[in-house]
């Protein structure tokens, strides 16, 4: 059994104007994913196309106007879009970790951190305080903050960012989650502080057997870090496979587009430059999204693409995924 | 010989910090060259400096200590309005162009604005040349009427490119143009920019975190580290043969988007320091792998390695090459 399998998860931003016209966009668009125990994805695109979104309704965290109005999202045979909210906050902050991009405006700044972490332990497990905070302190010297038993009294202001990004994964680790999503878990961060928090993750990755999805706009995370990767786009998961096959031979225009584009590949001056915006999601084209991008497209274009599967076993949203 | 159009010497700035006496140490004694025709570009990590050299060097902010000289001439201690005179000959664009425009104003008024200012051109000469930097800098004139809100962030990086430019300067300091863009914008700033560069033959400082920016667009980079240039050096050796543990350690923790890219995690401990409380000696030895008890007390100074290749570390010859050490 897949640790996670979202199938066909449809998200819209539902709203009505101020004459009551209702409006409806198309936020996400028949997203299909799987992962396994110790299994690392890393889910790739730009700003808008639905990274962020995609990891809310996977854990119900969607805010009005974001509405799930399709799919099924199973965590360990368990469906949780049909849960309701008090059996959600069972599975959340202890069978499901969530890091999120900045770390310093999701601690409570008048909670000490040491309680900020015995407090999601309690609220899990009916552990006395004395455990919760040996285990708070074990993970915090998990996570690499040096002096823990000090450090377990610090205030939120008193951390930089590269230790509230530590005290964050701690949080998230302290009920031993099987799935973690970590979304934009280093972009704040320095370089050389980013690359510990990777080792760290992958480490702890390792060691848990947890199942991770990073959501990231940087491919160089991607190459080094994750198995499996989903290239998004305006909604839409455009090409899906291991790091590895998609790395190698991109079959979707956009992803060739998009590796090409990162400072190791760019030839600066050529043609094929890219640009362009994604597209409008109130006023979506017809057919494949990023027709207006893309130097294959043709009338064919204006019909959905299907969803092939290449022989190596990535899939492609694309009328011309083989050429 | 390439011509230098901006020198500074043993550049300092120093803020003070509330009644007490003590100072953020940003900028501790820099030396550098940007000729023109050429991409000078400056990594560090935050709180290296790097903001402050570039709006130091433009006198944005005053100097603590140091020798600004810019075309042949000394501006460190010019006013204001002494100053004026030469603005046009040196422009900066910043990080955040959704904060850098007025967002009332029309785009064809914020790039004809530095005309307006600068130089006496009758309307419709006016009108004409904001129309061809527009097109310089592939903006649709269709924009020009329109406000900033309109426009993406791609865009609007392009309308600042435009302002800078208008008056054809000799000096453009860039801050972290494209680390609020998505990637595949940052790719037609950087072309631009590129053309610029041949076009203009002016100097360029080109202020960034991200190595692979940096790699692609600069000539030359000068390596920061706590307000000190701990490498000046010419791009491919930087990538080839960093030569400062720092260097060395930045490059490691860079992450390619290439599966094929040989990576040797080399990874530091800790965190940058404050600068309120500098590191003595070498600044950097408190997370360096090869220090040893020398480089606690002495300050080290930038060394010729090779050609136009400065390095500042008193463990170059014995074990500050920590790369290979790994290797070994």
């Amino acid at each position: 059994m897949n640790l996670l399998k979202i199938t066909d998860l449809q998200t819209h931003f539902v709203f009505h104007d101020i004459d009551n016209y209702r409006r409806e966009a198309r936020a996400l668009n028949k997203v299909n994913l799987n992962l396994n125990r110790g299994e690392i994805l890393g889910i790739v695109g730009e700003t808008g196309a639905g990274k962020s979104l995609t990891a809310q309704s996977i854990c119900g965290l969607l805010r009005p106007p974001a509405k799930v109005v399709g799919g099924s999202v199973l965590f360990l045979g368990k469906e949780l879009l049909s849960l309701a909210e008090e059996d959600l906050n069972d599975i959340r902050g202890a069978e499901i970790g969530m890091v999120v991009q900045n770390p310093k405006s999701s601690l409570d700044p008048l909670t000490r951190i040491g309680d900020q972490l015995v407090r999601i332990h309690q609220t899990h497990t009916a552990s006395a305080v004395s455990v919760a905070r040996s285990k708070a302190i074990a993970m915090m010297h998990a996570v690499g903050i040096p002096d823990p038993e000090k450090r377990f009294s610090a205030w939120p202001h008193e951390l930089s960012g590269g230790m509230a990004q530590r005290v964050l994964i701690a949080m998230a680790l302290m009920n031993e989650p099987k799935l973690l999503i970590a979304d934009e878990p280093t972009t704040g961060l320095d370089v050389t502080v980013q690359a510990q928090i990777l080792e760290l993750l992958k480490d702890l990755v390792r060691r848990f057997e947890m199942g991770t999805i990073i959501i990231t706009h940087d491919l160089g995370i991607v190459a080094h870090y994750c198995d499996k990767v989903a290239v998004m786009f305006a909604g839409e998961i455009v090409e899906y496979g291991t790091v590895t096959d998609i790395f190698r031979r991109p079959g979707h225009p956009y992803t060739k587009q998009l590796l090409a584009s990162t400072p190791e590949k760019l030839k600066l001056n050529e043609a094929g430059s890219l640009g362009g915006q994604p597209p409008d999601l109130f006023n979506l084209p017809e057919g494949c999204l990023s027709q207006d991008r893309c130097s294959l497209a043709s009338d064919q274009c204006r019909t959905p693409p299907p969803v092939i599967t290449l022989e190596t076993g990535q899939t492609v949203r694309c009328h011309f995924a083989l050429q | 010989m390439r011509q230098p159009i901006l020198q500074a010497k043993n550049l300092v700035k120093r803020f003070s910090v509330g009644r007490s006496s003590s100072y953020v140490n940003a900028v501790n004694g820099v030396d550098l060259t940007i000729h023109r025709g050429e991409i000078l570009g400056m990594v560090g990590e935050s709180g290296s400096g790097k903001s402050t050299i570039g709006r130091t060097l433009l006198r944005l902010t005053d100097p603590t200590e140091g020798l600004i000289e810019f075309d042949g001439r000394d501006i460190t201690s010019l006013s204001a309005k002494e100053l004026r005179p030469l603005r046009k000959d040196m422009q900066m664009v910043f990080q955040d162009p959704w904060s850098a425009l007025n967002p009332r104003m029309k785009i064809g008024d914020l790039i004809a604005e530095p005309l307006r200012i600068h130089l006496k051109l009758s309307e419709p000469d006016l009108r004409d040349r904001t129309e061809l930097l527009a097109k310089k800098v592939r903006l649709s004139t269709e924009f020009l009427n329109r406000t900033p809100s309109a426009l993406s962030g791609g865009q609007l990086q392009r309308v600042c490119i435009a302002r800078a430019i208008a008056t054809n300067p000799k000096l453009i300091i860039l801050d972290e143009p494209t680390s609020s863009l998505d990637l595949s914008v940052r790719a037609g700033i950087l072309e631009l920019l590129m053309e610029l560069r041949e076009e203009t033959q002016a100097g360029f400082l080109f202020i960034s975190h991200d190595l692979g920016t940096i790699k692609l667009i600069s000539d030359t980079i000068a390596v920061l580290y706590l307000g000190r240039i701990v490498e000046l050096v010419p791009k491919e050796a930087l990538f080839n043969e960093p030569a400062h543990p720092y260097s060395q350690s930045l490059l490691s923790a860079h992450l390619p988007a290439d599966l094929d890219a040989p990576i040797q995690r080399l990874i530091l401990e800790g965190e940058i320091p404050s600068p309120i409380d500098l590191p003595s000696g070498c600044s950097f030895h408190t997370r360096c792998p090869a220090a040893v008890d020398v480089c606690k007390t002495a300050t080290p100074e930038p060394e010729l390695i090779a050609q136009n290749h400065h390095v500042s570390c008193l463990r170059l010859k014995d074990g500050g090459n920590i790369l290979s050490r790994q290797q070994a």
